[in-house]
């Protein structure tokens, strides 16, 4: 068997390195978050093929997608990581906070940027530490920010002696809001309340019966997979008001709030993207992806929420890509242009209506200090009746004055810990 | 023909006690090391260290742990991953706390800590037998993962609960972190699997492995004729322990550099060991080895004749690979239940007599 496998590998290692653009993808399309996996890895591949068949790749250069299962699992993250390196790999982006930070240092030290968005280690917003990660437009504390200034909102500026509850997944995707959520409490003056929820989240009964016991005002949730949909249910079995659950952009997907039915209505979950299939782009995406039968995956996903954020995923890293041709004057780009291309992007209105994408997502750029974009996000809440997500707030900014000191922090003792000297020349 | 007794004579006890007695087995064993040790570092990369040597190296080490006190004492256990996260956790707290000291003195004092552990969760053993026992040892694996997750210190306060391994050198030669390069990872493992085999292997034919093979097979005969029940079992965990608590520091230190217990010590890690000595065969080192090596290289391998050859998609092949895995599992179960350490010993026997079987 081992003769077996050492021929396969020889095959694998010996096929030439073809002269295109690879985005690997790390998917799941297996497994407990599977549900929430599928979409993102269908919007991810099919944005590419959309540019390779109507644009015939970028700038000239045909894209190619190198789907690798990883299960959320993040040994097998490591397996797809490495297996997919040597093919020339430009940006990663594994969709899973653990194996982010698995692929931190590692991708740091063999020069490809990792793409975080919206997840992954926070502090990767100071790039004169993280060389190599992004996590803009927006990341988790942004995200612990958006929700408390919604409630801010809703309660007139004054939270004092309230109390929010975070239901979190117990792992370090779902810790990572606590340390700011932590800091705004003492700002604010509301009580924070912790409810852990373990891998991978089917049982939550008690959890919930926490939550009734202790009533809080407000529920956050930090979850991903099948635990949003327990969650939420939960919440309608003990009518928990529901416009007072918010949940964080992973927790608000279709797949989420459908098995609740009309227990689900009036859900709110952030967002740092637009929702829904009204933008010029899907014509294309229809005409030259669904229709031409090249749709990723069943190709039943088109214009839901993760299958919208898996597009604009692909979207940035194609700007991305195209910023690194600009800059290097080549149309086969390297890791290490890439890496350029993305620490000077820069997404404006214009360019988004230019890709068929017009309000899509926030104006933002990206410089070496700041990895992360502005920060900006908004609320979006789930009509159950017509059955799609509604943004009820514009894209606002997050407590950038808490969440700035906090990220100078972490990312200061993440230094102090490798031996890493900031700079950002 | 080749693997034959005849004229093989031992002059000397020690030559007559040695590990392989019979000649073929013992080159064989020196071109495996040879091999492992003088060869694969200078052709391994990245991909082969990380996706197949060290994971393979690392689960044959928890293996052997595991096969002690299941297959060579009889006490079964399902809290192996939990102890493997004692030993990653141990390894971490004495690399942030004595950076001075060498990580393998770092290991051998996690395997330590993690002996005197699982020494403690052994204890119920004494009054506890078989399922009864698997499931303490699964209170151990809940209790373990809550800990480590509950308490901040384990994980120095860090804000996502994540242990991250820093780097650290042997002889100047950079064994953890990022910038380690594949042969260092591979060789370190390498060092610490041959080690390890060589303890276990000498542990098992000596009185010691004689006294827990006493008690696995009827533990009140044991007893009449003078085991120390209480010596043999703990012993028994002791020692699994020690070398479940290396695998686990090795786990977290050379081959994930970062870990979260949830995720990478939570109880598929259990049953992913388990099935491996139950696979590779129980009360055999080699058959330590051989269930590691399935275990790990046949899911790497489905992955790359499905999704690599045949170019099929990897949600189809994802679900195959657990079909496929099951069902040769049942199928080892049913037609070798002593798993492939017995097809060796078949394939011995056979060679013993070849090619004149009659």
């Amino acid at each position: 068997m081992r003769l077996l496998t050492m021929a396969t590998a020889a095959i694998m290692a010996a096929s030439p390195v073809m002269a295109d653009l690879v985005f690997p993808s790390l998917s799941y399309r297996t497994g407990p978050y599977a549900a929430n996996g599928i979409p993102f890895a269908d919007g991810y591949e099919d944005y590419f093929t959309l540019l390779n068949e109507r644009d015939g790749g970028i700038g000239g250069v045909a894209a190619r997608v190198i789907e690798c299962e990883t299960g959320y699992n993040t040994e097998k993250g490591v397996e797809c990581y490495e297996a997919t390196k040597g093919e020339g790999a430009l940006v990663y982006q594994p969709l899973s906070t653990g194996i982010t930070y698995q692929l931190i240092p590692k991708a740091t030290a063999d020069g490809i940027p990792v793409h975080s968005m919206g997840y992954g280690r926070t502090s990767a917003k100071n790039g004169a530490v993280f060389s190599n990660i992004f996590n803009y437009p927006a990341n988790y504390w942004d995200g612990a920010s958006h929700a408390v200034n919604h409630i801010l909102d809703e309660n007139g500026g004054d939270i004092s002696g309230k109390k929010i509850a975070l239901v979190y997944h117990n792992s370090a995707y779902g810790k990572e809001p606590i340390r700011t959520l932590t800091e705004l409490s003492g700002k604010h003056g509301f009580e924070l309340m912790e409810v852990a929820v373990d891998h991978p989240g089917q049982e939550q009964k008690s959890q919930w019966l926490q939550i009734r016991q202790q009533r809080p005002d407000y529920v956050l949730m930090w979850g991903w997979g099948v635990m949003n949909q327990v969650a939420i249910q939960e919440a309608a079995n003990i009518r928990f008001p529901m416009d007072k659950f918010i949940g964080i952009w992973w927790s608000g997907s279709e797949n989420d709030v459908l098995p609740a039915g009309d227990g689900a209505d009036g859900y709110k979950a952030l967002t740092f993207h637009n929702l829904g299939k009204d933008y010029p782009l899907f014509d294309d995406l229809q005409k030259y992806v669904v229709d031409a039968g090249k749709a990723a995956g069943a190709g039943d996903q088109v214009g839901t929420a993760l299958y919208n954020r898996g597009m604009y995923a692909a979207m940035l890293a194609a700007e991305a890509a195209k910023t690194a041709q600009g800059i290097h004057g080549t149309a086969e780009i390297t890791p290490a242009m890439m890496r350029d291309g993305m620490e000077a992007l820069e997404i404006t209105e214009a360019k988004m209506t230019e890709l068929g994408l017009p309000g899509f997502g926030p104006e933002f750029s990206v410089s070496c200090e700041n990895h992360g974009g502005n920060g900006l996000g908004a609320v979006a809440q789930w009509d159950a009746g017509a059955g799609e997500w509604n943004l009820i707030t514009g894209y606002e900014a997050s407590d950038q004055e808490v969440i700035g000191a906090l990220v100078e922090e972490d990312s200061g003792a993440f230094a102090a810990e490798n031996g890493i000297t900031p700079s950002c020349s | 023909m080749f693997y034959r007794e005849s004229g093989d004579f031992s002059t000397t006890y020690p030559e007559d006690s040695q590990t392989f007695p019979i000649r073929f087995d013992r080159y064989r064993y020196y071109v495996v090391l040879a091999v492992a040790f003088l060869v694969i570092p200078f052709i391994i990369n990245d991909y082969w260290a990380n996706a197949v040597f060290v994971p393979f190296l690392i689960y044959a080490i928890a293996a052997i742990g595991l096969n002690i006190l299941t297959g060579y004492c009889g006490q079964v256990s399902l809290g192996t991953g939990a102890f493997m996260a004692v030993g990653a956790y141990s390894c971490y707290k004495l690399m942030t706390a004595f950076p001075e000291i060498s990580i393998v003195i770092h290991v051998i004092l996690s395997g330590g800590i993690t002996a005197a552990v699982v020494t403690l969760f052994g204890l119920p053993s004494l009054r506890i037998k078989g399922f009864y026992l698997a499931v303490a040892t699964l209170a151990a694996q809940f209790f373990l993962v809550w800990l480590f997750n509950k308490v901040g210190w384990f994980y120095n306060y860090s804000a996502s609960g994540q242990i991250s391994a820093p780097e650290r050198s042997v002889f100047g030669i950079i064994v953890t972190g990022p910038n380690t390069e594949a042969w260092a990872k591979y060789l370190i493992c390498l060092v610490f699997v041959t080690l390890c085999a060589i303890i276990a292997r000498n542990l098992t034919r000596g009185s010691m492995g004689r006294r827990w093979m006493a008690i696995r097979d009827m533990d009140i005969a044991a007893e009449i004729i003078g085991v120390n029940p209480m010596g043999a079992k703990l012993t028994a965990f002791m020692v699994s322990g020690f070398f479940v608590g290396i695998a686990g520091a090795l786990f977290f230190s050379v081959y994930l550099g970062a870990a979260e217990v949830g995720e990478s010590f939570g109880i598929d890690k259990s049953f992913l060991v388990l099935f491996m000595i139950i696979i590779g065969g129980l009360g055999s080192i080699f058959g330590s080895f051989a269930g590691a090596a399935f275990m790990v290289l046949l899911p790497v391998f489905l992955k790359n004749v499905f999704v690599g050859g045949l170019g099929w998609p990897t949600d189809l092949a994802a679900h195959l690979q657990f079909i496929v895995s099951g069902g040769l599992i049942i199928m080892f179960l049913i037609m070798e239940p002593h798993g492939l350490a017995q097809l060796w010993r078949l394939a011995k026997e056979k060679l013993r007599l070849w090619p004149f079987p009659h």
